[in-house]
């Protein structure tokens, strides 16, 4: 038998179509890199020579300072939020018979597929006629409402990737339900926990529709860009920053995906052992 | 068995899963320090029953009662009991030493205690070495001993072990069984032992409920669940049984007189004393308690004529199948290979079979 099965032996042209999908993925995003060191407030080619001033210019903005600290406050609120809410409800999915499931867990994957303008509207509505502030808060409600599914998706295979009686185990020898979450199931589901925080993070970091109709005079990042914009000889800096958030938010999913990179593994394990 | 010999007593437990019934009126008494077994095929309810006395599952309705306390209200983690569960439930984050020092963290015990309460029972499992290893470093056999000793260094009143040794190979399982029940003889605890394996079951225990479609049907000690099965379901469960029509003819001085179908006149003291002559019943008897012999056997009147109709040769002993008038299915008739076996008996060639007294058994149900 030859050790290459029909599926793992190499596909020339797959290889040639996975090359351009990368390229068109990724080749527009690095322009942005690419003109952040540019030595013009134009960007277009050709390129006229290479400066860090843009990224000087960037550290001495308060404004931007500022965005970026609003923007951190609600990913960090958004991402605690999101998350804490995720365990539990990928535990309840998971755990629990519930009537109806299906529908359940289709509802709460629905923000990934709605349009975010549709609930940003819908909350805009919903919050000016309760009389609610427009602030950096009602920007942290649309966002945990866009980064649950992320977070539950991420937790449902944790918690399909370990043996139930576990935790019975756990209540076998004397611990109550708060001990054993917190000796057995919380330990056991740690890894997919810090996913969740980190990717609903970068979600929240990057959102902009949410943002746009519910913040109030304190921008988020990504709405302070959005402002800028309009002045040109602000666009280099805006390039700067961009460059910086897109490396960040990379370091940031792939340590996710690194810390998280067992559960998968764990499931299938667990599916032979039976 | 009186009340108070019950250690742990269920008392008329049902147990509905939705429409199914999974537990039907179910009432057994557990002796302290007994090793006791639930005994039956997949889906008998036997699993069900235990995870109620561990508190997982609730009776529908009926009550639980260890040590004279009612259960209703006890949740797991209060209860006197321990559990090894099927897939060993072993933390898999934890290292064996902490997995089996689990259960203690409530005692408020010094390190240095913790520390030797668990040596010792790594000691007891023989597995010293072992203490510092994950549990996914751990084979079948090793996950089992863990999961046996987090429960035991609690010493709970009662452990309960739900097919421990199902997922080992048969080697171990048997070198398991005897370690088992060596332990359970040390420490003296009262086991509830769940197993679909009759041979294991009888092994092991003092007592054994074999159970079939959520009811017990007899709960009795190995011997006599093999020697006076109550009914039809307990004697084809355990062992092989030749069952036959009879119609019992007369009692008299603790002896039944039976008229049986195909053999003649049968008489046994194994019979309920609620029978009355002139009643239809099933009678039973082992193929090892028949005796197969060429010429008419003297001395005895237990005996009738056959005709060989089938041998199988097993090496220590042999299974013959024998045709007897009046009943069509063969009666199986297993004999110890004593002298050198010469070749397999020729089929068709009249041969007599005979019983010593008592070999049979009066069921119940006709």
């Amino acid at each position: 038998m030859s050790s290459q099965s029909y599926i793992r032996r190499p596909n020339r042209p797959l290889q040639v179509y996975a090359a351009i999908f990368l390229i068109v993925l990724y080749v527009p995003v690095l322009f942005l890199p690419l003109f952040s060191f540019n030595d013009s407030i134009y960007v277009k080619f050709p390129l006229t020579g290479f400066t860090t001033q843009w990224y000087v210019e960037l550290f001495h903005r308060e404004p931007v300072w500022a965005a970026l600290m609003n923007s951190v406050r609600v990913g960090v609120t958004t991402s605690i939020i999101a998350t804490g809410f995720g365990v539990f409800a990928a535990k309840a999915i998971i755990r629990y018979r519930i009537p109806g499931r299906g529908p359940l867990v289709g509802f709460i994957m629905l923000p990934l597929v709605v349009p975010g303008i549709i609930f940003g509207v819908a909350l805009l509505v919903l919050l000016s006629q309760l009389g609610v502030p427009l602030s950096l808060y009602t920007v942290t409600i649309g966002h945990v409402i866009v980064c649950l599914p992320f977070a539950i998706a991420t937790m449902i295979p944790r918690f399909e990737g370990f043996d139930p009686s576990v935790e019975e185990a756990s209540a076998d020898l004397g611990e109550n339900a708060w001990w054993t979450f917190w000796r057995v199931t919380f330990p056991i589901v740690f890894p997919g926990i810090l996913a969740s925080l980190l990717l609903t993070f970068t979600v929240s970091f990057d959102e902009f529709i949410m943002a746009f109709f519910l913040s109030g005079s304190d921008p988020t990042l990504p709405m302070y860009i959005w402002g800028q914009l309009r002045f040109p000889k602000e666009f280099p800096s805006i390039l700067a920053m961009a460059s910086i958030i897109l490396l960040v938010s990379f370091i940031v999913v792939f340590i996710g995906q690194w810390i998280n990179r067992d559960a998968q593994a764990t499931t299938l394990a667990n599916e032979e052992d039976k | 068995m009186k009340q108070s010999d019950a250690y742990i007593s269920i008392r008329n437990v049902n147990k509905l899963f939705g429409s199914f019934q999974a537990i039907s009126d179910v009432s057994i008494d557990i002796r302290q320090g007994e090793f006791f077994s639930l005994l039956g095929s997949s889906g008998c309810g036997k699993t069900t029953l235990l995870r109620m006395l561990a508190g997982f599952e609730m009776p529908t309705s009926g009550e639980i009662f260890i040590d004279g306390q009612p259960m209703s209200e006890v949740p797991p983690h209060r209860r006197p009991v321990n559990m090894v569960f099927q897939s060993y439930a072993i933390f898999p984050h934890l290292n064996v030493r902490d997995n089996i020092a689990y259960g203690l963290r409530k005692r408020k015990l010094s390190r240095a205690k913790r520390d030797t309460m668990v040596d010792e029972m790594l000691e007891l499992i023989k597995l010293p070495e072992y203490g510092d290893r994950k549990a996914n470093q751990l084979s079948g056999g090793q996950r089992q001993r863990i999961a046996l000793a987090r429960a035991l260094i609690l010493r709970p009143k009662v452990l309960l072990l739900d097919e421990p040794l199902g997922a080992l190979d048969k080697q171990l399982r048997e070198q398991m069984q005897l370690e088992l029940r060596a332990l359970q003889k040390t420490v003296g605890i009262t086991f509830v032992f769940v197993t679909h394996d009759q041979e294991e079951a009888l092994t092991l225990s003092d007592r054994i409920a074999v159970m079939a479609n959520g009811r017990e049907l007899q709960v009795d000690t190995p011997t006599r669940l093999y020697e006076r099965p109550v009914n039809r379901d307990v004697a084809s469960f355990i062992g092989n049984m030749n069952f036959f029509e009879g119609k019992i003819t007369g009692i008299s001085d603790h002896r039944a007189s039976v008229d049986v179908k195909g053999l003649g006149h049968v008489t046994t003291t194994n019979f309920d004393a609620k029978l009355k002559p002139g009643v239809d019943i099933c009678i039973a008897i082992r193929p090892e308690k028949l005796i197969l012999t060429e010429n008419e056997p003297r001395n005895t009147g237990n005996k009738a004529r056959g005709q060989m109709d089938k041998a199988a040769y097993l090496g220590e002993r042999s299974h013959y199948y024998v045709r007897l008038d009046g009943i069509s299915q063969p009666v199986a008739i297993s004999a110890q290979n004593r002298q050198r076996a010469e070749g397999a008996p020729e089929e068709k060639r009249p041969i007599w079979i005979s019983w010593e007294d008592d070999a049979f058994v009066v069921l119940e149900d006709g």
